[in-house]
């Protein structure tokens, strides 16, 4: 080729060449363009027409009525009020502010909720509401409605807001509902239905741990939309599904009963079925009240309940820990029995028991006691004494047996289990030998012994039935078998006399059932809650209410057939047979007969200044006074 | 031929094989227009076809220029846009904006679009001015070169990368023809496959994303991978038969941007399915090998080259649309020329076809209908 000259001829074979190449190569093309479509087109086609349907079709989710929240006889504990509210529709909005001053001025609006919803229109993507008020009273609702027509975009409907009749006294057992956080929104992977106004979820207590259950499905209305957002046209709707009911074992009489007995102290009652374990009731006091929350709840509010020392944000039925007190006894006598010490034997009580350099007392002197007459008259000696002779390792079994420690499954988040100490935990948690002092001080349910209400209301369901009672909360839930405990049926009618001696003669005799043929046997207990020096030994209502002992008791009824028992713990209460025994006392009378406890509610509640609902909001009133805050409105019709 | 006594001759002569073709093409363009309106003439549908018949008034009547006056006017032609070219580039320069066109008072004149027949008229006349003997000699193929760099490169810093790959591809594609040694095309091949890394490392952000999202389209379906996504899904959806027409819900609800220009073939796809794809695909396979032949019937070498180029034109105007909304290629912005709303386009492809039916006519005597 180097040499060839080139001609003309040459030249014109190449270009015919050439062209030939490229027609090839753009035939090529063509039918590569071809091919491509056809594959997106026919193979893929299916995929692409999903993918353009879900472009086109948007849904509007219409979120599910909450389900309801009952109690074991089928009343209500939450369930659905209706409400009105009233949202605005961007998209149809012609005059925004001019429409927003209208509703400012027909609805009273403060000044931050215009900043606010002027804020989300501003935000907010076309057909998605923005909403002006959840629960607006009927006379607004119905003034926006004669107006509509003038108000293009807005829309008032009715809607849905969770009730609880219960109030205050199912706050810790329900929790509450709101609207979801951004945090939330983003755990439940951007689910586009936490974002509709007035869509509530479970915040705390079941109403947080039944969400699955209780939030149900949501419809929805299945629109066009265009790639901005603006509606085309409705489609047919998707129908929503309810959440399903949920039954508790609470039996909701009994736990509003027990609420308000409890009165003004920071306490909380737990009432087992001993048959079966159903919780019946569990009131935590004082609470919140769940409604106030669901039309989310003002600061003030909030920052007089986290304020106050009596805790109305804690569940104390299961997150609070207490020493046992003496309401340990019982059970240490049991395993006492079991390690095979002689219920006759006698231990002299002097009221004062040296060991070492240090002296532990009783609370009087009781003089020589065999096991019956310490458990009944509650002498420390005789079990300071009993258990350094056995030693801890042979008694935290048993005591552990009846509940103390034990872990139940209930549908709360934040459970507290507590302690019941021995060498070997002592060891894995303080790295130090056991001393006999632990022992004393474990004898008595002080020291590293600490429970919680219903571990307590589980020991007495135990002590009461000598098996393995577990609580249940949920009615769906299967009762578990109950397994007999290890220990001797001889033993154990010998501590039920007991108790019955402690409420028939004993510390507890205050705590007698009014009623003729029903007796309940049970055990105080006064937990120290710091160390006592010489003067304040002996006195139980300090000044100073934090430095109060605790008041506990647990029982059981009727004592030869037991059928319920119950346990009490009121913080800072003082004697455990002044304050808990007679709240245990009127509960349970409730469950035989009910007048005869109301008048006994009623003549409590006369001497503490009123019912529930009016002390409360003397409360309110007055820490809003001391707070500088003007005095709420009276609650509307 | 029509041998009617009725129509006159030099209507007679004119090719109206092509011209109906074409005329097809943009019809079919403007029912997808009035579809892209959500079935309206306005805003797109009227213009376009105002502009249309316009354009192709001025192809028929450069189909009477002759040869002679072509290749007379080549390297003027070249000169000024070339010049306007470096106009334009002042003139960003001067608003420190980016720039593609030069404002003259009612028109907007876009010269890089000139450029396009401008290169491959120049080429064409630079290779009949060189002797077959000197064809593989080095100075026949520099001047090319700058012919067709300069321009180019120009292009590219305005930034508009598609028109710069059609005006080399159109060059490339006149001096391949021509007979240049076979190594002048397979180097660079080679060297653009080394160097393609390093061309994108020195590529715009915009520029850089769109390779980026071509080469994997659901890196990013909600910003730059957007436009191919939503192209493929109107075309996927489309199927066969296509959705109907006025039914296509992707383009009529706004999903797929630039539903009616540089993505209209995906707005037609929706609603004409594969079937209208595969028509428009052969309706312009038809024109372009209607250029084709007409570059393998010329007499002279420029007739041959010119003829070849400007088809080549119009086949790099649509395979590179074609690909880049079937997501074959990356988003450059290259319209589907007679079927995208503008009027660049259709003025760039009338120009091709007047120099071509110019071309065309030197060759016969007679006229062909059909």
């Amino acid at each position: 080729m180097k040499h060839m000259r080139i001609t003309t001829a040459h030249q014109s074979i190449t270009f015919s060449r050439r062209m030939m190449l490229l027609g090839g190569a753009q035939a090529a093309v063509g039918a590569a363009l071809i091919g491509r479509m056809g594959w997106l087109a026919i193979a893929q086609n299916e995929k692409y027409q999903l993918l353009s349907e879900s472009n086109r079709v948007q849904l509007i989710p219409v979120p599910p009525r909450r389900g309801w929240i009952i109690d074991r006889n089928g009343k209500p504990i939450a369930i659905n009020k209706a409400s009105f509210r009233v949202d605005l529709i961007p998209q149809q909005i012609v005059n925004g502010p001019q429409v927003i001053a209208e509703l400012q001025k027909l609805m009273s609006l403060p000044p931050d909720e215009v900043e606010r919803i002027t804020r989300e229109l501003s935000q907010s993507r076309g057909f998605q509401p923005v909403s002006v008020g959840d629960n607006v009273p009927y006379e607004q609702y119905a003034a926006i409605t004669v107006r509509l027509p003038d108000l293009p975009g807005v829309a008032a409907s009715q809607g849905f807001t969770r009730f609880y009749p219960g109030g205050s006294t199912v706050g810790q057992l329900v929790g509450y509902v709101g609207a979801a956080s951004a945090a939330e929104y983003e755990r439940e992977n951007k689910n586009p239905l936490l974002l509709i106004p007035g869509v509530k979820i479970g915040k705390e207590g079941l109403e947080q741990t039944l969400e699955s259950t209780l939030r149900g499905e949501p419809g929805g209305q299945r629109v066009e939309v265009t790639a901005r957002g603006r509606l085309v046209k409705e489609l047919e709707p998707k129908p929503d599904r309810s959440g399903g009911t949920v039954q508790l074992t609470i039996d909701s009489d009994l736990h509003q009963y027990a609420a308000r007995r409890i009165g003004d102290q920071s306490c909380s009652v737990v009432v087992l079925d001993v048959s079966n374990g159903d919780i019946l009731a569990m009131p935590s006091m004082p609470s919140f009240d769940p409604n106030n929350f669901s039309d989310g709840i003002s600061k003030n509010e909030w920052k007089m309940l986290s304020g106050d020392d009596h805790l109305p944000l804690v569940d104390k039925a299961l997150e609070s820990l207490y020493p046992s007190g003496s309401t340990i006894k019982p059970s240490m006598a049991m395993a006492l029995l079991n390690a095979g010490v002689d219920r006759r034997q006698r231990v002299n009580c002097t009221g004062a028991y040296p060991l070492g350099n240090h002296v532990f007392h009783c609370d009087k002197r009781h003089g020589p006691v065999d096991m019956d007459a310490a458990v009944v008259h509650s002498c420390d000696i005789y079990f300071y004494e009993m258990c350094r002779r056995v030693g801890a390792e042979k008694l935290a079994p048993m005591v552990r047996s009846m509940g103390f420690g034990e872990k139940f499954d209930l549908p709360f988040d934040n459970q507290r289990y507590g302690t019941i100490p021995d060498p070997e935990w002592m060891m894995r948690k303080y790295h130090r030998e056991w001393q006999t002092y632990d022992t004393i001080n474990m004898s008595i349910g002080q020291g590293q012994v600490l429970i919680n209400p219903m571990q307590l209301a589980v020991m007495a369901s135990r002590l009461a039935t000598g098996k393995r009672v577990i609580p249940r909360l949920l009615k769906n839930k299967p009762v578990m078998p109950q397994e007999h405990l290890a220990v001797d049926q001889d033993h154990l009618d010998f501590i039920r006399k007991a108790m019955w001696g402690v409420v028939d003669h004993g510390t507890a005799a205050a705590a007698k059932l009014p009623l003729t043929g029903i007796q309940m046997a049970g055990k105080t207990g006064t937990a120290q809650t710091h160390n006592l020096s010489a003067s304040e030994r002996g006195n139980y209502t300090s000044a100073v209410w934090k430095l109060r002992d605790h008041s506990l008791f647990m029982g059981f009824a009727p004592f030869d057939n037991p059928k319920y028992a119950a346990a009490a713990i009121v913080e800072h209460g003082g004697f455990g047979a002044a304050v808990a025994a007679p709240l245990i006392r009127d509960t349970i009378t409730f469950l035989y007969d009910r007048q005869k406890a109301i008048a006994s509610l009623q003549a409590f509640e006369a001497t503490i200044g009123g019912t529930l609902e009016e002390r409360i909001a003397r409360k309110t009133a007055s820490w809003r006074s001391a707070n500088g805050l003007p005095p709420l409105e009276a609650p509307k019709g | 031929m029509i041998t009617s006594a009725i129509i006159p001759r030099p209507l007679a002569k004119l090719p109206w094989r092509l011209i109906f073709l074409v005329t097809g093409i943009a019809m079919f363009g403007l029912i997808v227009l009035y579809s892209a309106a959500g079935g309206a003439i306005r805003p797109w549908a009227m213009k376009q076809g105002i502009i249309f018949f316009g354009f192709l008034s001025i192809a028929v009547a450069m189909s009477w220029m002759r040869e002679s006056t072509i290749k007379a006017i080549a390297f003027p032609l070249y000169g000024v846009t070339l010049i306007m070219l470096i106009g334009v580039e002042a003139l960003g320069f001067v608003s420190k904006g980016a720039q593609r066109w030069l404002d003259l008072g009612p028109i907007r004149l876009q010269p890089s679009e000139f450029m396009k027949p401008a290169i491959v008229l120049t080429l064409a006349r630079f290779y009949e001015l060189v002797p077959a003997a000197e064809i593989r000699k080095w100075r026949a193929i520099w001047p090319a070169l700058a012919l067709l760099g300069i321009p180019a490169f120009l292009i590219l810093v305005q930034p508009d990368l598609g028109t710069c790959i059609m005006v080399l591809l159109c060059g490339v594609t006149v001096m391949f023809l021509a007979g240049l040694p076979w190594w002048l095309f397979a180097g660079p091949a080679a060297l653009v496959a080394v160097a393609a890394p390093v061309a994108y490392g020195m590529m715009h952000g915009y520029q850089r994303k769109r390779i980026d999202v071509f080469l994997d389209p659901e890196s990013d379906p909600l910003g730059a991978g957007y436009h191919i996504a939503q192209s493929k899904i109107a075309i996927g959806s489309g199927g066969i038969w296509g959705k109907g027409f006025l039914h296509g819900s992707q383009s009529h609800l706004d999903y797929l941007p630039e539903g009616h220009t540089d993505f209209v073939f995906a707005t037609m796809a929706e609603e004409w399915g594969l079937v209208g794809g595969v028509i428009l695909i052969f309706a312009f396979a038809a024109v372009i090998h209607w250029g084709m032949k007409v570059s393998q019937n010329g007499r002279t070498r420029f007739a041959q080259l010119a003829a070849a180029g400007l088809s080549a034109t119009i086949f790099f105007y649509v395979s590179i649309n074609l690909m880049m909304v079937m997501g074959l290629a990356p988003v450059v912005g290259v319209p589907l020329p007679l079927v995208s709303f503008g009027g660049s386009a259709v003025m760039t492809v009338m120009l091709c076809l007047g120099l071509l039916m110019a071309l065309e006519r030197q060759q016969r005597t007679v006229s062909r209908l059909i």
